[in-house]
């Protein structure tokens, strides 16, 4: 049990759509995500799977149901903690790698670290430089984050999900947006990680060859988990 | 990189103003110009008024005490009855204050008086050939009297000098008896009385109704051709606190036998008009302030569309709303400082500039130059204030994005 990052239990939710009708998006999710675990999340467009992605992410709150991670409930806690919990357990990465733009890539690799300590110094560079030297970027730790190619940026998003040492790092689309090349080095680079550090992968993807190649892969359809 | 010493706040706060480069520059622009206008106006005004004190305060006296008016009473007949209850305004004949020795050195007891000159002023003809001239003569004691009116500042020929036997006139009222200094002329009294004096000095007071009429000599002098032999109509006072002079004045006049006048409410008229220039400009000044406000707010309501994703990633990654809209706030404050420090130093600039250009006809200057320091370092802060509080809005709308929804774009 303990050795489980995340665990869904009879996951709702619903959004209000006018005054009177709702909609439920996610019906009663039961699900796991083991520590180290490299699992692909797949689903047709509107399945519920971003909705799904959110609430493990502490993004959004689920309407019913329980959300542990690391075997602690997160359903009492405040926006703050939860704001702190997603700080330290969670790395994101994007679809649209999503750095920011007014920083150079070093700098957006520091960025959760600076957020979570409020203050730059030394060490945090440190650590952001090797993780760009992990994602082969450390010569151009230097350079605008705009200046740079899709792929390269979404290796600096993948360092910079690494940055506070998280559990999990979850993954919306994150080969989306690139040639097949970028998007074949992007998931081996991913998967290098879960192999070296442990950290788990949860990957929304449509592609499914790269959804083969995942430990394990979980299907939603119509807000519910299959497989 | 970074500075270690900057919370993530303000770094992300300069990140964001420096890349957007045009919308800073331009809103930098805007209130740098609104800064300009209100350093340069309080600036000239101060100057303007102080140049104006500076002159009512060297060329005469901040209290005159002076004789009360002499009243007639009407007359009774017995109790409650008068003989006769129109009466007629006595003509004003030239009295020596009674007992003027006494408050005079009771006012020189008093520490706020700093300067204390007993004067004797009358009418008297000057007469130099074939023309002659009305004069209001003041006998004066020149070791106490130059001490409040500083003669010597404006003597622009001759001397400041007054033995029994000399006399200083105004500038116009000498070109009208066609005298300069060294020559002599003639001073005939009401009563007749006549003396011949040597002309030491002229003055130039910088108004002309002065310069046409005004005489100096000695006390002496002027007590024996006024008539009053040991007499003296006025004592001139300087105080130490110039704006306290009107209270002072109530209460010397409320404990002594005599009328005091002081420069404040002589010269009404000049705070009336100082008043209104205030007031003119504390309405620019919160016009300004309200347009630097609104430009403020709009540029960062701007921003913050601008820069959702970036704020839905940086909530992602654990920044609390506090953190989101401090970086907007810091933002807003940074805007008003830096716009205020251009605006200042544009502001002293044209002031500079203006006060090297505009003159006197004579060639003096306008204004004095006054560059207050605490004029702009009120000016900075409360252009801080204003930027931090218009950015109130903003930030609040930046904390409040839903990350979801901001990282969706």
């Amino acid at each position: 049990m303990a050795d489980d990052i995340i665990r869904l239990e009879k996951v709702c939710k619903s959004y209000n759509m006018g005054l009177t009708s709702q909609t439920e998006v996610l019906h009663a999710v039961d699900l796991k995500v083991g520590r180290g675990e490299f699992t692909a999340l797949v689903g047709p467009s509107g399945s519920g799977k971003s909705t799904l992605l959110n609430i493990i992410g502490l993004l959004d709150r689920p309407t019913s149901g329980h959300l542990r991670i690391k075997g602690d409930d997160t359903i009492g806690l405040s926006e703050a903690e939860l704001t702190n919990l997603r700080g330290r357990a969670i790395g994101f990465v994007f679809q649209a790698h999503h750095l920011i733009s007014a920083f150079t890539a070093l700098e957006n690799v520091m960025m959760p670290m600076l957020v979570d300590r409020g203050f730059p110094n030394v060490e945090m560079e440190t650590r952001a430089s090797e993780l760009l030297r992990s994602v082969g970027l450390e010569a151009v730790g230097g350079n605008m984050a705009a200046n740079m190619s899709g792929g390269q940026q979404q290796r600096v998003a993948i360092a910079r999900a690494l940055a506070m040492n998280p559990d999990l790092v979850l993954a919306d689309e994150p080969t989306g947006n690139l040639d097949t090349k970028s998007s074949d080095s992007v998931f081996e680079l991913m998967r290098q990680v879960n192999r070296k550090s442990g950290t788990s992968f949860l990957i929304v993807t449509h592609n499914l060859d790269l959804a083969r190649r995942c430990d394990r892969t979980i299907e939603v359809v119509d807000g519910r988990v299959t497989g | 990189m970074m500075n270690s010493l900057l919370p993530f706040e303000a770094i992300a706060a300069m990140r964001f103003l420096r890349e957007g480069r045009m919308q800073t520059l331009f809103i930098v622009s805007g209130i740098a110009i609104g800064v300009a206008v209100i350093v340069f106006m309080s600036a000239m005004l101060t100057g303007l008024q102080a140049n104006f004190i500076t002159r009512v305060l060297t060329s005469q006296p901040t209290i005159q005490l002076v004789p009360p008016d002499q009243l007639a009473r009407p007359q009774r007949m017995g109790p409650g009855v008068f003989e006769n209850a129109t009466i007629q305004f006595p003509t004003q004949r030239v009295l020596s204050i009674v007992e003027w020795q006494k408050i005079r050195d009771r006012m020189k007891a008093r520490p706020e008086i700093t300067a204390v000159s007993p004067t004797v002023s009358g009418s008297a003809l000057a007469i130099r050939g074939d023309a002659s001239r009305a004069v209001s003569l003041s006998g004066v004691d020149p070791d106490t009297y130059f001490g409040i009116v500083h003669m010597k500042d404006y003597i622009v020929s001759g001397t400041a000098t007054l033995t029994s036997e000399d006399i200083i006139l105004g500038t116009v009222l000498a070109k009208d008896l066609g005298a300069t200094a060294g020559d002599k002329l003639n001073l005939q009294a009401a009563s007749g009385a006549m003396l011949t004096l040597t002309i030491t000095g002229l003055v130039d007071f910088g108004n002309k109704g002065v310069n046409t009429r005004n005489a100096y000599v000695a006390l002496r002098t002027g007590q024996s051709l006024l008539g009053l032999p040991g007499g003296a109509t006025t004592i001139d006072l300087t105080v130490g606190d110039i704006y306290a002079a009107e209270t002072l004045a109530q209460e010397i006049q409320a404990s002594n036998l005599v009328e005091a006048d002081s420069w404040i409410a002589t010269n009404a008229q000049f705070f009336t008009a100082v008043q209104a220039q205030k007031n003119s400009n504390v309405l620019i000044m919160g016009s300004v302030g309200l347009s630097v406000a609104f430009g403020i707010a709009a540029v960062l309501v701007v921003s913050v569309i601008q820069r959702s994703q970036d704020i839905g990633i940086l909530r992602a990654m654990g920044a609390s709303r506090g953190q989101v809209q401090r970086i907007f706030l810091l933002q807003g404050a940074a805007l008003g400082l830096i716009g205020s420090l251009v605006g200042s130093a544009l502001g002293a600039g044209a002031l500079i500039y203006w006060h090297s250009i505009a003159r006197e006809p004579n060639g003096t200057e306008l204004f004095p130059l006054i560059l207050e320091r605490e004029l702009f370092v009120v000016t900075a802060f409360a252009a801080t204030l204003v930027g931090l509080l218009a950015a109130l809005a903003p930030a609040q709308r930046a904390a409040k994005l839903d990350p979801v929804e901001a990282i969706r774009g």
